[in-house]
């Protein structure tokens, strides 16, 4: 792809994000944060890229590293989400004391973050 | 690069899922416009990164798949694990982890793009490295280590393993702008010598390395009060950095994502900023507080009243409508339960309840919410500033818990102040206030609170948590 395709991507999604993240509320800007935290998480497909196509162990190393630090961020950063996300939905249930996470991921790789996101839909 | 691109489907099948899983980022997005829908949004952007991930491990020739499963599970483990142990007071530590963890991994990705070159494995390739790979790849390093190291020493503040007050040497704005430049020379440096044979990887290394020290340098002289500045302003750096590393590896979703995440990093931090009265560089490269404003008024003794808890609770009883300030001192007692709880009580008595919420409450933007939410406040109940302020002087009693400077009417009157022009929450034009606090202290930045001694003002001295369970427990009795 030539930089100028990639450019007017970056731009018009600049324009996104502005129009869509400046509506978002206060009372939501901590999940939002934790939120976007998750989706950079997303360079965990650099990771991938660096370890799926590498000839060295240099790169084996480096790109690891990259895969669990992206990884951490992803699965982490979206149950932590739906962990406050949650607290913001109830009003049905009043005095007991929040319990444990709700998500029920089993953690295999990528799969575990679908699974974050199809079993809580309440 | 070449490398990749042979086998990067850009276009395609692969192209055209990472379409679905960034619009899945934005619906995700809007959709946290609202709290009944945010969660749904939530797993849908979820689901998106599910996608882009799966369609990345079907490339063509993706191989060494015990590392990238290795990866993966370990990721999940631990991301897993610490998003069931984090305590809600302990986001904002969460958050400038999580950001570090993403600038350092662009880094190391940015790092082994450069090698790529370096060691030939383009072979196939003469001539020079293409400045629409190089300049990208050099910014991604370059921010994604300052974005690394930043919000390391940003976490390490936050949970006190240093200290949290502004620590600096004298002349290190000067330090920061040679450090800057240096990093700049050097980016200039490897733009000029892009010839194949001419890479030069230690330089690669050293500017790593400087803009590690850089990233430390910038944050270590912020006080913990301008955190929810810093926080948000990594988080809009680490987002960047992925959107040049995307444009590096030819990858729509890496560009997309990035950006998103730097609108909305970029976004908070001005918000945060404004709800704090000043410039990002100001709080970046000035430290807050440090002038003579410090000693100024803590000498004098002034006349102001107090009250037991007794006394509070009984004017609290017999209010129609209560406003409840928390500041960051709340969380710090741990006293959001406490609050709730007081709340039901006066609830049940027919007083209307609610919360005025500052924008930099907290450590984090937004923090105050969540920890009210974990209370089980409703968030209805969760008023913003600009929202409540006007309806103010028709309350009875404001209650200004652990909250200081954000209820200063000299940022208001004072001209001389220097948090004249912040926005605050009016709390001196209700009927009544009171204020829950240790002692008569000033409060971060070290300004005497004129509110403290309006005569329409009581001071109820204690720790937070005890004086509101005291009020909580008279009230009961009442």
């Amino acid at each position: 792809m030539d930089l100028v395709t990639e450019i007017t991507i970056l731009v018009l999604a600049a324009f996104v994000g502005f129009e869509v993240i400046s509506k978002v509320p206060a009372t939501l800007h901590t999940p939002l944060m934790s939120q976007t935290n998750a989706i950079h998480g997303i360079v965990l497909l650099g990771g991938l890229i660096v370890v799926g196509y590498s000839t060295s162990t240099f790169s084996d190393v480096i790109g690891f590293i990259a895969i669990v630090f992206g990884t951490i961020n992803v699965v982490g950063g979206f149950m932590v989400t739906d962990r406050m996300l949650e607290m913001f939905g109830t009003r049905k249930k009043k005095r007991p004391e929040p319990e444990a996470a709700p998500v029920s991921a089993e953690a295999n790789g990528g799969d575990s973050d679908a699974a974050a996101s199809g079993g809580d839909s309440k | 690069m070449i490398a990749f691109a042979a086998l990067d489907p850009s276009g395609g099948v692969v192209g055209l899922l990472y379409i679905v899983a960034f619009s899945l980022f934005i619906y995700g997005i809007k959709l946290g416009t609202h709290p009944t829908t945010a969660r749904r949004g939530n797993g849908l952007a979820a689901f998106g990164m599910a996608i882009a991930v799966a369609t990345t491990l079907a490339q063509k020739g993706i191989g060494n798949w015990w590392i990238i499963i290795g990866g993966l599970l370990i990721g999940s483990l631990i991301g897993a694990f610490a998003s069931k142990r984090v305590k809600m007071t302990e986001m904002p530590q969460m958050v400038a982890l999580y950001n570090g963890l993403g600038g350092g991994a662009i880094a190391l990705i940015a790092w082994s793009e450069y090698r790529h070159w370096v060691h030939g494995e383009n072979l196939s390739f003469t001539g020079s490295v293409p400045l629409d790979v190089l300049i990208p790849t050099l910014l991604a390093m370059v921010v994604g280590s300052i974005s690394f190291w930043g919000s390391n020493v940003a976490f390490a503040k936050l949970q006190e393993l240093i200290p949290s007050q502004p620590m600096g040497l004298p002349g290190q704005k000067i330090i920061n702008g040679l450090l800057l430049l240096v990093l700049i020379a050097g980016c200039v440096y490897l733009g000029i010598n892009n010839d194949l044979g001419n890479l030069n990887q230690p330089v690669f290394i050293g500017m790593l390395l400087v803009a590690a020290v850089l990233g430390t340098m910038v944050v270590l002289p912020i006080g913990g009060a301008d955190m929810p500045v810093v926080i948000s302003l990594l988080n809009a750096f680490t987002g960047l950095s992925a959107a040049a590393a995307g444009i590096a590896l030819d990858n729509t979703a890496l560009i997309v994502a990035g950006t998103l995440v730097g609108s909305s990093g970029t976004i908070l931090t001005l918000e945060m900023a404004t709800a704090m009265n000043r410039s990002v560089p100001n709080i970046l490269f000035a430290g807050f507080g440090s002038p003579a404003a410090a000693g100024a008024g803590s000498g004098e003794q002034r006349p102001h009243q107090s009250m037991g808890a007794q006394d509070a609770a009984i004017q609290l009883a017999y209010a129609d409508s209560v406003v409840i300030v928390p500041g960051y001192g709340l969380a710090v007692a741990q006293a959001q339960h406490a609050v709730r709880e007081m709340a039901d009580e006066l609830e049940k008595r027919g007083v209307r309840v609610e919360y005025a919420i500052h924008p930099v409450a907290g450590r984090m933007p937004g923090h105050m919410n969540v920890l009210l939410a974990e209370a089980d406040v409703p968030y209805e109940k969760l008023r913003e500033m600009d929202d409540i302020n006007p309806e103010l002087p028709q309350t009875d009693v404001c209650v200004v818990i652990g909250a200081n400077d954000v209820t200063n009417p000299a940022a208001k009157t004072d001209e001389s102040s220097p948090i004249y022009g912040m926005p605050i929450i009016e709390v001196g034009e209700a009927q009544q206030c009171l204020v829950l606090k240790r002692s008569m202290s000033p409060g971060f930045a070290g300004i005497d609170n004129d509110l403290f001694y309006d005569p329409k003002t009581s001071m109820v001295f204690g720790d937070a948590k005890a004086v509101v369970s005291e009020i909580v427990s008279e009230l009961g009795s009442l």
